[in-house]
C-alpha cells in the first residue's frame, strides 16, 4: 500500500476512536449530571440524612467534606510547603536526598486504602482518637503530602535563579531570600496547587471510612464551641463525607430513596470539583496578573 | 572593648534565622520521611503477625483457594488472581485508547480543541473514584447483565469502571509526554518526505515510549489500589472467578468490607492485614517499575 493510504487511513482510525471515546466519556459526565442536577435543591442542601425514611439531605455531609478539606489543609500546606523549601533550596545533591525524594514516591503510591487502614491503625486506635474527623485529616494528610509537596517544589524551583543571586549579593541570608522573594514570586504556584489538592481529597472515601467514620452524629450549627461534643466546629465527632455517603448508601444503605441521594449527592461532588478547578486557575491567573504588573 | 569583642563575634541575627529556617525545613522533611518509614515497618508488622502467631504458613497463605475467615481458611489466592486480572484488564483495554486520544489531541487536532479539551480532562482526573463506582452500579452492571445475563457484578464490570477511572489520568500523562517530543524530530521527519502516520509511528511513538509506559504502569498500579468503586461492583464472593461475570472479589475490596466486621488482633483480622501487605508489596513494586520506565528513557 502506498504511504499516503495508510497515512489516510490510520488518521481516520485514530480520529474515529479518539471521537468514539471522547463521546462514551462525555455523555456519561453529562448522565450524571443530568440525573442528579434535578435533585439538587436548596431542601436537599439544608436537611439532615435520613437512615430510613426518603427525603433526607446532605446538609452535615457536605459540610463534614468542607470542615475536612479544611482541617487537612491546615496541617499538610506548612508541612509541604517546608519539606518543599528543603528540597529546591537547601538539599545537597547526595545519596540521603535522594533517599528522601524516594520516601516521597512510595508515599504518593500507597493506595488510599492502605493509607486508611494505616491511620485506622495508628491514629483510631494507637491516638485513641477513635473515629473523628482529626483522624480522618491526619489521613487525608498522608495522601495529601507528596502531591503537595512535589507542587510546591516546582513552584519554587520555577522562581529564576538570578532573583536568588540578587538577594544573596545584598547580604541576605538565604532564609531570608527564600522566604522574603522566591515565596511571594511562587505563590501562585503554591496556592494553584493547594487548591487543585484540595479537590482530590474533597471526594476521597477509602481513606476515609475508617479514619472519619461512617456516621454522623447530631450536630448542631449554633454551638461554635470547638471542644462542644455537638458543636459542629468539634474536630473529635465522627463524620461521614460525602463520598463515604454514597458509598454507603448503596451498598448497606436502608433509605428508600438512595438512588435520588446517591444522584444528588454525585452531581454536587462534581460541581464542587469543577469550582475547585476553576477557582484554581482564576486564583493562579489572578495572582500571576497582580505580580507582574 | 570586650563588650564590642563579644557582640561581634556572636552570630548576627541573620545567621541565627538562617539556622532556625534550615532546621525547621529540614524537620519536615525528616517527619515525612519518617513518616513512611513508620506506614511501612507498621503494616509489615502487622501483616506477618498471620504467619508468626497463628501459624498459617505464606505459601500456603498465597496458594490456596479458600477464604473463610470464620472456619480459620486463609487462602488469598482468589483474590489475588481477581485484582490482577481486573488490573490487567482495564490496562490493556485503557492504554491503547489513551494513546490514540493523545495522539488526535496533540497531533492531529488543532491547538483550540486541545484548550477546550484539556480543562475536561483535568475534570474528569478529579472527578472521585466513588462516582465512578456508582457509575457502574447504576448504568454498567444493568447493562451488563441485561447483554449477558447474570448478576452483572463481576470482574467485567470492575474492569470497566477502572479502565473509566484511568483513562482520563492515563491520557493526560501520554498528552504531557507526547508533548514533551521536540518540535524538531517532527519538522525532520516531515522534510523527510514522511507522512503523518510514518512521523507518529516511527519518530513520536518511540521517542515518547517511556512516557507512555510511566503513564500505563501508573494508570495500573491506581487500578490495583482502588477499593470503593471495585468494592461496589464487583459483587464481593471470595472464590476463584471462573469468568468474567461471575462475582468475585478483590484484595482491596475484602479489605474495605472486612477491617470493621472483625475483632483486632484475632487470626481473621490478621488474615486481612496480610492483605494489605500485599497490596503495599503490590504497590512498592508498581513503584519500582515506573522507576525502570523512566530510566530506560533517560538512556
Amino acid at each position: 500500500m502506498r504511504p499516503e493510504r495508510v497515512d489516510k487511513i490510520a488518521t481516520g482510525v485514530i480520529l474515529g476512536l479518539a471521537g468514539l471515546v471522547g463521546l462514551i466519556i462525555l455523555s456519561l459526565l453529562i448522565y450524571i449530571l443530568a440525573m442528579g442536577i434535578p435533585h439538587i435543591s436548596w431542601h436537599f442542601l439544608t436537611t439532615n440524612a435520613e437512615s430510613f425514611t426518603a427525603g433526607g439531605g446532605i446538609r452535615d455531609q457536605l459540610f463534614n467534606s468542607l470542615y475536612l478539606v479544611v482541617l487537612t489543609l491546615i496541617v499538610s500546606v506548612p508541612l509541604a510547603l517546608c519539606a518543599a523549601i528543603y528540597l529546591s533550596e537547601y538539599a545537597p545533591q547526595n545519596r540521603w536526598t535522594r533517599m528522601l525524594r524516594l520516601a516521597i514516591e512510595v508515599l504518593s503510591s500507597l493506595p488510599s486504602v492502605v493509607v486508611g487502614l494505616f491511620g485506622y491503625l495508628v491514629f483510631v486506635l494507637q491516638f485513641g482518637l477513635d473515629f473523628s474527623l482529626l483522624a480522618g485529616a491526619l489521613a487525608l494528610t498522608i495522601l495529601n503530602l507528596p502531591i503537595l509537596t512535589r507542587s510546591c517544589e516546582d513552584a519554587l524551583r520555577q522562581v529564576p535563579y538570578l532573583q536568588r543571586q540578587a538577594g544573596l549579593g545584598l547580604g541576605m541570608s538565604k532564609w531570608r531570600v527564600t522566604t522574603k522573594i522566591v515565596l511571594p514570586a511562587a505563590l501562585p504556584g503554591i496556592i494553584t496547587g493547594a487548591i487543585l489538592s484540595a479537590g482530590r481529597i474533597f471526594g476521597e472515601a477509602a481513606a476515609l471510612i475508617y479514619t472519619a467514620g461512617q456516621s454522623s452524629s447530631a450536630i448542631s450549627y449554633t454551638d461554635w464551641n470547638p471542644f462542644s461534643p455537638t458543636s459542629f466546629l468539634n474536630p473529635m465527632r465522627p463524620a461521614e463525607t460525602l463520598a463515604v455517603h454514597i458509598w454507603k448508601v448503596n451498598s448497606e444503605g436502608l433509605v428508600p430513596d438512595a438512588r435520588a441521594v446517591s444522584n444528588g449527592s454525585a452531581a454536587v461532588l462534581i460541581i464542587t470539583i469543577l469550582l475547585f478547578n476553576l477557582v484554581a486557575r482564576y486564583v493562579g491567573h489572578r495572582i500571576k496578573q497582580r505580580l507582574t504588573k | 572593648m570586650d563588650d564590642l569583642k563579644k557582640r561581634l563575634n556572636q552570630p548576627s541575627v541573620e545567621s541565627r534565622q538562617e539556622w532556625v529556617g534550615k532546621l525547621i525545613s529540614y524537620l519536615a522533611i525528616i517527619l515525612i520521611g519518617g513518616l513512611v518509614g513508620t506506614i511501612l515497618v507498621f503494616l509489615t508488622f502487622k501483616g506477618v503477625a498471620l504467619f508468626k502467631n497463628n501459624g498459617v504458613s505464606v505459601w500456603h497463605f498465597l496458594s490456596s483457594t479458600d477464604w473463610q475467615p470464620s472456619h480459620h481458611h486463609y487462602g488469598a489466592l482468589p483474590m489475588i488472581i481477581t485484582s490482577f486480572s481486573v488490573t490487567v484488564l482495564s490496562g490493556i483495554v485503557a492504554l491503547p485508547l489513551a494513546l490514540v486520544v493523545s495522539i488526535a489531541i496533540t497531533e492531529m487536532l488543532p491547538k483550540k480543541i486541545y484548550q477546550f479539551f484539556q480543562p475536561l480532562i483535568e475534570l474528569l482526573v478529579g472527578i472521585p473514584s466513588v462516582v465512578y463506582g456508582y457509575l457502574g452500579l447504576t448504568v454498567i452492571v444493568p447493562y451488563l447483565r441485561q447483554l449477558f445475563g447474570g448478576t452483572g457484578f463481576g470482574i467485567l464490570a470492575a474492569s470497566c469502571v477502572l479502565f473509566l477511572m484511568i483513562l482520563p489520568t492515563m491520557t493526560s500523562m501520554t498528552i504531557d509526554s507526547l508533548q514533551a517530543v521536540p518540535q524538531k524530530y517532527r519538522q525532520a521527519s516531515a522534510g523527510l518526505g514522511a507522512t503523518r502516520w510514518q512521523t507518529i509511528s516511527r519518530v513520536i511513538i518511540p521517542s515518547a515510549k517511556s512516557g507512555i509506559l510511566t503513564a500505563m504502569v501508573f494508570g495500573m498500579a491506581r487500578a490495583f489500589g482502588e477499593a470503593l468503586a471495585v468494592q461496589m461492583v464487583i459483587g464481593n464472593t471470595t472464590v476463584i472467578p471462573k469468568n468474567l461475570m461471575e462475582s468475585s472479589a478483590t484484595l482491596t475490596s475484602v479489605l474495605t468490607t472486612g477491617i470493621g466486621n472483625t475483632v483486632m488482633g484475632t487470626a481473621s483480622n490478621n488474615a486481612l492485614w496480610s492483605l494489605a501487605l500485599i497490596l503495599l508489596v503490590m504497590s512498592l513494586a508498581f513503584n519500582l517499575l515506573m522507576r525502570l520506565a523512566s530510566k530506560k528513557g533517560a538512556k
